[in-house]
């Protein structure tokens, strides 16, 4: 096994092309574990982790550029504000060892649907920055994923960076597992709120093949809440409408059975993720109208 | 390859370390550091804690070549100079916080970051901080008592920065 480690985004990518084998590292967390249970061995790693480049996260007007060597640690402590969707996703990965290594882009790296940061990345309607010695280019996140661990990058790609819309309104992220640390979500979901520009957004976790959006659900909800003047207004959401909702939601899902848990469940989980996840969040709407 | 780095303020190399070893592996097998203990292999468990870069972090999984040139502290290196144990070992033995012991070393360390980064830390904050270190005995309540016990004892207990132990 070779490795190899690069201190410039230009080595990085060089490396890549020379070994578009190579597995890139960087928090480790996902990559070690295959290398301690001998699952899979890699002919080369790429360690991205001397790489300054990739480490800050930057404000590019209505955006946030996360670097690729963004911590779920760094998301906690600096962006609750800009990106809160994001923010409370993080807080449910692993441990505090675990979100001090393990980075968003290594989440989409893995592209395993049960990644934490996929939803509220769906939700925003996020951008991978993706490069390689041919050039850089941006993939829709909703491109991005495209089967069990597989995303869209060829084998000469790296993460760049993760470009996410600052929040123009309330964000939301659960997750359904056997404790509140360490587990792998049974199923999650995430909803964003965008009352500028009457928006809904939605991320579902766990299942599916891939992390995927629930179309329908944000097509009915958009309408409902324009045909009814309900973004102007203060009142609470009715409960058929969350109901709907939540049954769209459920509907969008594409779950197994696994031993995390039956697909039965996860569907009756994530309908109700779904109301409980777009209350909080229309709360806080109505919260922030009154204050307004 | 060879790997070169400080450990517990003194500088250390590793020869003939392969490269997909970890870092927890490096410290056990090639410098006779014993203390962050080896279990899950998978970041579950917590009893491979360390500083790295002044991080607290699962040391199995840390690749060995991501710590060459870094600053690595170890159970071992917590103590102050000239003191038998850390604030945090001490307040662990007082309150009986150590059964089999084997969940010990990961546990004080990371509870040694925790008191850092919060002094007086609340009960639900003493737990999302150890929620990654797992205890087999389910000796949780006294290990929840030695955190409070140190927390008393204020942020000058711990050594500025952690210090050479071995």
């Amino acid at each position: 096994m070779q490795f190899i480690r690069p201190t410039t985004w230009s080595e990085a990518l060089q490396a890549k092309a020379d070994h578009p084998e190579a597995w890139p590292v960087a928090g480790g967390t996902d990559v070690l574990v295959e290398l301690n249970f001998d699952r899979r061995r890699p002919e080369a790693v790429l360690d991205l982790s001397s790489v300054g480049e990739l480490r800050p996260w930057t404000r590019e007007d209505d955006h946030v550029r996360l670097g690729a060597g963004t911590t779920y640690t760094d998301v906690l402590r600096d962006l609750p504000d800009l990106l809160p969707g994001l923010t409370v996703a993080s807080r449910g990965v692993g441990s505090p060892q675990i979100r001090n290594r393990g980075t968003v882009a290594g989440n989409l790296g893995s592209a395993s649907p049960a990644g934490d940061a996929h939803p509220p990345l769906l939700a925003s309607g996020a951008e991978v920055e993706v490069a390689s010695v041919r050039g850089p280019r941006r993939i829709a996140i909703d491109d991005f994923y495209l089967g069990v661990k597989r995303n869209a990058l060829e084998p000469d790609e790296l993460i760049a960076a993760i470009r996410v819309p600052v929040a123009p309104g309330p964000q939301q992220y659960a997750k359904i597992g056997t404790r509140n640390a360490m587990v792998i979500a049974v199923c999650s979901f995430a909803v964003a709120l965008d009352p500028v520009r009457r928006r809904v957004g939605t991320g579902i976790g766990s299942a599916a093949p891939t992390p995927r959006r629930a179309v329908e659900a944000e097509g009915f909800l958009t309408e409902r809440l324009d045909g009814r003047g309900l973004w102007e207004g203060t009142g609470p959401l009715d409960e058929e409408t969350l109901t709907r909702f939540g049954a769209l939601v459920a509907a969008a899902a594409q779950p197994i059975d696994d031993v995390r848990g039956t697909a039965a469940y996860r569907r009756h989980a994530l309908s109700v993720l779904a109301r409980r996840t777009l209350t909080w969040c229309w709360d806080d709407l109505r919260a922030r109208r009154e204050a307004a | 390859m060879r790997v070169t780095l400080t450990v517990n303020g003194a500088r250390r190399e590793a020869d003939g370390v392969w490269e997909g070893e970890s870092l927890l592996y490096v410290l056990r097998e090639r410098l006779a550091l014993p203390g962050a203990k080896n279990a899950c292999e998978q970041g579950e468990c917590g009893s491979c804690s360390v500083y790295l870069d002044g991080t607290l972090v699962c040391a199995c999984l840390v690749l060995a070549g991501q710590a060459e040139g870094r600053d690595v502290v170890t159970v071992e290196g917590l103590r102050s100079d000239g003191e038998a144990l850390s604030p945090v070992q001490e307040a662990f033995l007082e309150a009986g916080a150590v059964q089999c012991g084997f969940c010990t070393p990961g546990l004080v360390v990371a509870v040694d970051d925790l008191l850092r980064r919060i002094p007086t830390p609340s009960d639900a904050q003493i737990r999302e901080a150890l929620a990654g270190n797992l205890c087999r005995c389910t000796g949780y309540e006294k290990i929840l008592d030695a955190v409070r016990l140190a927390s008393t004892r204020g942020p000058g207990a711990l050594p500025a920065e952690p210090e050479a132990g071995l």
